[in-house]
């Protein structure tokens, strides 16, 4: 089973590696130059460019709601405004991610074709639990590689036997951890507070989709940056549904 | 013996490659698989062993596997040799969407299944697939159903409907008498399943079918519905002999009228 994953991981290495080999060079400009020749260190991804984007999850009685933001950024500038930065994996699991641009899409394809070819060989779908630690698996590997991915991710997904949500949350530094709700970047300053005080493991998804307006609310009066708004997708046993969210609220600050 | 059937890569002197020709043969020992298309749908159909007493049927592997979600494959000859082939292919599906993110067309994984076999016929220290196999399913965005066969040579070809395995000649005879184009869903399953009852004397336990419509998964027919169509099948066939040898014995007790009976 390896050897075939291999094979798979061998069209991407290929790919990947003249991508970075034209941004190898930034690790020259690295503080210690001493410790990032050594190719252990994870050192050199603090040359990346990880950018910040909203993401954020929740979970509820039996759904998890996830939210990433649309603006696709470089530097300051805003390239697009309708980025989708989720995938789903199978019928009841849900990534959202951010990160290095370019990464970011390359580890979530690759994830996403060793998970559909899981479900191929064995006629079954992973579990939430399951995606999680293969991601985790594989990140982790990749980061004590030469060319590290710097994603950011979080995981969403139903259980379909037991329709319990999971929710998983998941840095570039390939650290796991379940969650009741989750958040990255900037949106981890704003909204676990707000989370933390609100959330209740037993939210209906009307009061989930509250919630998660409360979050944006937060991120629209306090965060000087303009994320675009948010992509909402929910995950239920019935599958993964985009939703409807008002990204047009006027919101006044403080 | 010859001595040319030692190596595999060396030709007899009339040109014959009798390690290949030797894998068709264990094709044609295999059990039978027909594919027949309609107008949008493709039908495939398999013989399936009878499970011993003791044996769990519930995880016993079946002959019909998912290349991808609109690829199917069916086989026929050694099981073991077709799960290495199947997986083979499974990894270009995927890979093929990796790096062009479009799924596979019908007609890509069969070439590169039929060429993963041809390669087995030209390298040393290996031996080449014992098995046929038929493969179908649907291209991405477009409702017209695809069939074609591989064959242990890495020969492919497109057909409208096909048998590989035992008794195949027999089927495909069948199958060139009864075929029309432009099935629909109904003709195509009970064509499919009474191609099959040819050969399978043992009618629905020993029959496995499935079913591929566009923009949709496979779909596995239920054992009590493959039931219901050996029924219809065997009633009419009782009935058209019936017809033809009026007043003797009336109906006779030959409970399923197989071979050239009603033909």
């Amino acid at each position: 089973m390896t050897q075939h994953r291999a094979a798979l991981r061998l069209r991407l290495a290929s790919s990947s590696s003249r991508h970075s080999s034209s941004t190898r060079p930034v690790t020259l400009f690295l503080p210690s130059s001493s410790s990032s020749s050594s190719p252990s260190s994870p050192l050199h991804l603090s040359a990346k460019r990880i950018i910040d984007y909203v993401l954020l999850g929740i979970t509820g009685k039996d759904f998890v709601l996830m939210a990433a933001s649309k603006a696709a950024m470089r530097g300051p500038t805003i390239l697009k405004a309708e980025d989708d930065k989720t995938r789903q994996l199978n019928k009841h699991n849900l990534m959202i991610y951010s990160g290095e641009a370019g990464d970011t899409v390359q580890f979530a394809e690759y994830i996403n074709a060793n998970i559909s070819l899981y479900s191929m060989r064995n006629d079954s779908e992973l579990r939430p639990e399951a995606v999680a630690n293969f991601v985790r698996s594989e990140l982790a590997r990749s980061l004590r590689s030469r060319n590290a991915y710097s994603v950011n991710l979080l995981l969403g997904g139903v259980d379909p036997i037991s329709e319990k949500p999971h929710l998983y949350w998941m840095d570039y530094l390939a650290s796991l951890a379940p969650v009741p709700y989750a958040a990255h970047g900037y949106a981890q300053y704003y909204c676990l507070s707000t989370l933390d005080k609100h959330h209740h493991p037993d939210i209906t998804l009307e009061q989930g989709l509250k919630l998660l307006t409360m979050c944006t609310d937060e991120l629209k009066r306090r965060l000087p940056i303009d994320y675009k708004g948010v992509l909402v997708k929910v995950v239920t046993k019935d599958g993964v549904k985009v939703l409807d969210f008002d990204n047009d609220r006027i919101v006044k600050s403080a | 013996m010859s001595g040319y059937d030692r190596a595999l890569s060396v030709f007899s002197p009339d040109g014959h490659v009798f390690q290949v020709e030797y894998a068709m043969e264990a094709v044609k020992r295999g059990t039978c698989a027909v594919g027949v298309k309609g107008k949008d749908v493709v039908v495939l159909g398999c013989e399936k062993r009878s499970a011993l007493k003791l044996q769990d049927t519930r995880i016993t592997p079946s002959k019909i596997a998912t290349v991808d979600n609109h690829a199917v494959l069916a086989f026929a000859g050694l099981n073991a040799d077709a799960r290495i082939l199947i997986d083979k292919a499974r990894v270009e599906a995927q890979s093929h969407r990796l790096t062009v993110e479009d799924p596979v067309s019908i007609e890509y994984i069969t070439k590169y299944i039929a060429g993963v076999q041809q390669r087995y016929t030209q390298s040393g220290g290996v031996r080449p697939f014992g098995i046929s196999t038929l493969v179908v399913g649907f291209d991405p965005n477009d409702t017209v159903p695809r069939l074609y066969q591989t064959e242990p040579s890495g020969i492919y070809s497109a057909w409208k409907a096909n048998a590989i395995g035992r008794s195949s000649k027999t089927v495909r005879e069948f199958l060139e008498r009864n075929h029309q184009e432009d099935m629909d869903r109904e003709q195509t399953i009970q064509l499919t399943i009474k191609s099959l009852l040819e050969v399978v004397q043992t009618g629905a336990k020993n029959i496995e079918v499935a079913i591929m419509s566009p923009n949709q998964e496979l779909e596995m027919l239920p054992e009590d519905q493959i039931e219901s169509y050996v029924k219809s099948i065997e009633t009419e066939k009782q009935e058209e002999a019936a017809k033809k040898k009026t007043g003797r014995g009336g109906t006779t007790t030959a409970a399923i009228l197989t071979r050239g009976s009603g033909t």
